[in-house]
C-alpha cells in the first residue's frame, strides 16, 4: 500500500469503520475441520474468513532433557508458505515465521496445557515428544489467532500412536489415547489504532496498525502469554483495555472448537 | 450428416463438448469448429445469434485489447516510464510521453509522476501479438487514483457492474456519494465516507454474486436503500 492508501484506511479506522464494514470486536465467519492428514498423529484445519491454517501434531519417543528427566518435550515449528501471500519468500523462517512460532509456544507452554509429566514414559531415559507443526495455506490478515486456534484444535484431536517392546513409537497402530491436556488456551490479537481497539485484522489493516497485543488466554480466562508488536507505545490501561477485549473475545472464538 | 444444435441456447457447456453440428453454423468466440462440428473451447453459455455460435464464458482472467479501460498498479520505474500490473498475465507499459500532460524535462525524477505501488486509471493503446501492452493515463477520465481503496471482482462481470450505459455505477454512486471507477480488469477503485464505501463494497461484490440472474437493477436499487443488506 502507498502511503495515501494507508492515511485513507486509518481515516476510516479512526472512525470505527472497518474496511469489511464487521464491528471492532466481530471475528469473520471461524470454521475449523479435525483430523485432516492421516499421516499425523493429530491435524486441524482452521479458517478466518479468508485466512486459512493448517496444524499437524507428531509424536515421537526421546531421551528427555537431563535437567527434566521426568518430562516430555513440546516443540512448535510455523512455516509461512510462499503461496499463502505474496510478501512470504521460501528459504529459511524469517522473523516473522519465527514470531508466530513463538507466540502459539507461549500460549501453549506457559499455560501449562499439556501435562508434560504424563508424557514421561521412563525417568531420565525416554518420554514422547509433542512436536506442533503450523502451516499457513492464505494469508488474509491475524494468523496468529488462526494459528493458534488450528494448534489447540490439533492438540485436542491427537491420540497417541502405539509403543514397540524398544520404547519407540509404533506408527502403524493408532491408541485412543488422547493426549493429557489440562488447559486450553487461544489466543486473540487486539490492535490499536489512534484510540480504537480492534481485533481480526485484515491484511491491510495489519499493514497500518500502531500497536498490536497478543494475549493468550485459557478456558478460565486466565491470561497465560503476551506479545507486544507495533512502532507505538501502550499505556498500562492500553493493556488493561486490551486483555479484557481478548478475554470477551476469546469465549467467542472458543465457541468454533 | 444432420444440421443441428446439439445444446439449447444459454445452456452451459464445458470445454470440447460439441455445441452443434453441420457446416451451416458458423463458429463465434469461444468456439471452434472441429471436422464439421462446432466445439466448445472455454467454459461457459452458450449464445445461439442466427447461425453464429457465441460462448459467454463465466470466468477467466482478463485478457487486454485496445481502448479497454483499466486500473494498474505500478510495479517498476523504467528508462522511459513505468511498468504496470493490470490484473493479467501480462504487464503494461506506460510510456512517459502517454503519462501526463505537463513536459516532462531530460533526467526528471519519474517517481513524482508515477511511484511503485500507485494505482492509476489508464487506456490501453496497443496490444501486440506477443501480448506487449502499452497504456496512457492522458486524456478524458484518466489520472492517477490517490487514496481511496481497491477491491477485485471478476473481469467477465465487469459489463453488469457497469450496466447499460453506466446506469448501475452511476445508481450505486449517486446512493452512496462515492468516486467510483470500474476497470476493464476486474480493478475498482472506490473512494468516499467509509461508511459508504462499505455499502459500496456490499452492493459490488452482490453484483458480481448474481450478475447471471434478472431483476438485478430492482435488487441493487433496494439494497442501496436498505443501506447495504439485502
Amino acid at each position: 500500500m502507498n502511503s495515501e492508501r494507508k492515511a485513507h484506511l486509518l481515516a476510516a479506522l479512526k472512525k470505527n469503520c472497518r474496511y469489511d464494514g464487521r464491528k471492532p470486536f466481530d471475528y469473520r465467519e471461524i470454521t475449523v475441520e479435525y483430523g485432516i492428514s492421516r499421516s499425523a498423529e493429530g491435524s486441524a484445519r482452521v479458517k478466518i474468513g479468508e485466512t486459512e491454517v493448517i496444524a499437524g501434531i507428531k509424536l515421537e519417543t526421546a531421551t528427555p532433557y537431563p535437567d527434566r528427566p521426568n518430562e516430555g518435550n513440546l516443540m512448535v515449528n510455523a512455516e509461512l508458505l510462499p503461496m499463502s501471500n505474496p510478501e512470504f519468500e521460501p528459504g529459511p523462517p524469517g522473523d516473522q515465521a519465527t514470531e508466530l512460532a513463538r507466540v502459539v509456544d507461549r500460549s501453549i507452554r506457559e499455560s501449562k496445557s499439556i501435562d508434560v509429566k504424563k508424557l514421561c514414559i521412563s525417568p531420565g531415559e525416554n518420554a514422547w515428544g509433542v512436536m506442533i507443526d503450523v502451516c499457513s495455506i492464505n494469508d488474509a490478515g491475524n494468523l496468529f489467532d488462526a494459528a493458534a486456534l488450528a494448534a489447540l484444535a490439533a492438540l485436542k484431536d491427537a491420540k497417541f500412536p502405539g509403543l514397540t517392546k524398544e520404547g519407540k513409537a509404533n506408527y502403524e497402530e493408532r491408541t485412543k489415547n488422547k493426549l493429557p491436556l489440562k488447559r486450553e488456551p487461544l489466543e486473540v490479537t487486539v490492535l490499536k489504532v489512534g484510540d480504537q481497539f480492534f481485533v481480526d485484522p485484515l491484511s491491510d489493516e495489519e499493514k497500518v496498525v500502531e500497536a498490536r497485543l497478543t494475549v493468550g488466554v485459557t478456558e478460565k480466562d486466565t491470561v497465560c502469554a503476551l506479545q507486544k508488536g507495533g512502532q507505538s507505545p501502550l499505556t498500562l490501561k492500553d493493556v488493561d483495555e486490551m486483555i479484557k477485549i481478548a478475554q470477551k473475545a476469546a469465549q467467542k472464538l472458543r465457541k468454533a472448537l | 450428416m444432420k444440421e443441428e444444435l446439439k445444446v439449447n441456447d444459454k445452456d452451459i457447456v464445458v470445454p470440447g463438448e460439441t455445441i452443434a453440428t453441420g457446416m451451416s453454423f458458423l463458429p463465434g468466440p469461444g468456439t471452434y469448429r472441429y471436422e464439421s462440428n462446432i466445439v466448445a473451447q472455454k467454459l461457459g453459455m452458450v449464445s445461439v445469434d442466427g447461425k453464429v455460435i457465441k460462448l459467454i464464458t463465466l470466468s477467466g482472467k482478463y485478457d487486454p485489447k485496445v481502448k479497454d479501460r483499466v486500473i494498474g498498479r505500478v510495479v517498476d520505474v523504467l528508462m522511459t516510464g513505468w511498468r504496470f500490473d493490470i490484473n493479467c498475465p501480462y504487464s503494461a507499459v506506460l510510456n512517459m510521453k502517454d503519462a501526463v500532460s505537463e513536459f516532462i524535462p531530460r533526467g526528471a525524477d519519474l517517481t513524482q509522476y508515477f511511484n511503485i505501488s500507485d494505482y492509476a486509471i489508464g487506456m490501453i493503446t496497443n496490444v501486440t501479438s506477443q501480448k506487449l501492452v502499452d497504456i496512457a493515463t492522458k486524456g478524458p477520465g484518466l489520472r492517477k487514483l490517490r487514496g481511496g481503496r481497491i477491491i477485485s471482482v471478476s473481469p467477465k462481470k465487469v459489463p453488469r457492474i457497469i450496466g447499460k450505459e453506466g446506469s448501475m455505477v452511476t445508481l450505486i454512486k449517486e446512493k452512496t456519494g462515492c468516486d467510483i471507477v470500474v476497470g476493464q480488469n476486474g480493478l475498482v477503485w472506490i473512494s468516499g465516507e467509509p461508511h459508504q464505501e462499505v455499502v459500496a463494497v456490499n452492493t459490488i461484490k452482490t453484483i458480481e454474486q448474481q450478475a447471471h440472474l434478472s431483476g438485478l437493477t430492482e435488487r441493487v436499487s433496494e439494497m442501496l436503500a436498505n443501506g447495504g443488506s439485502q
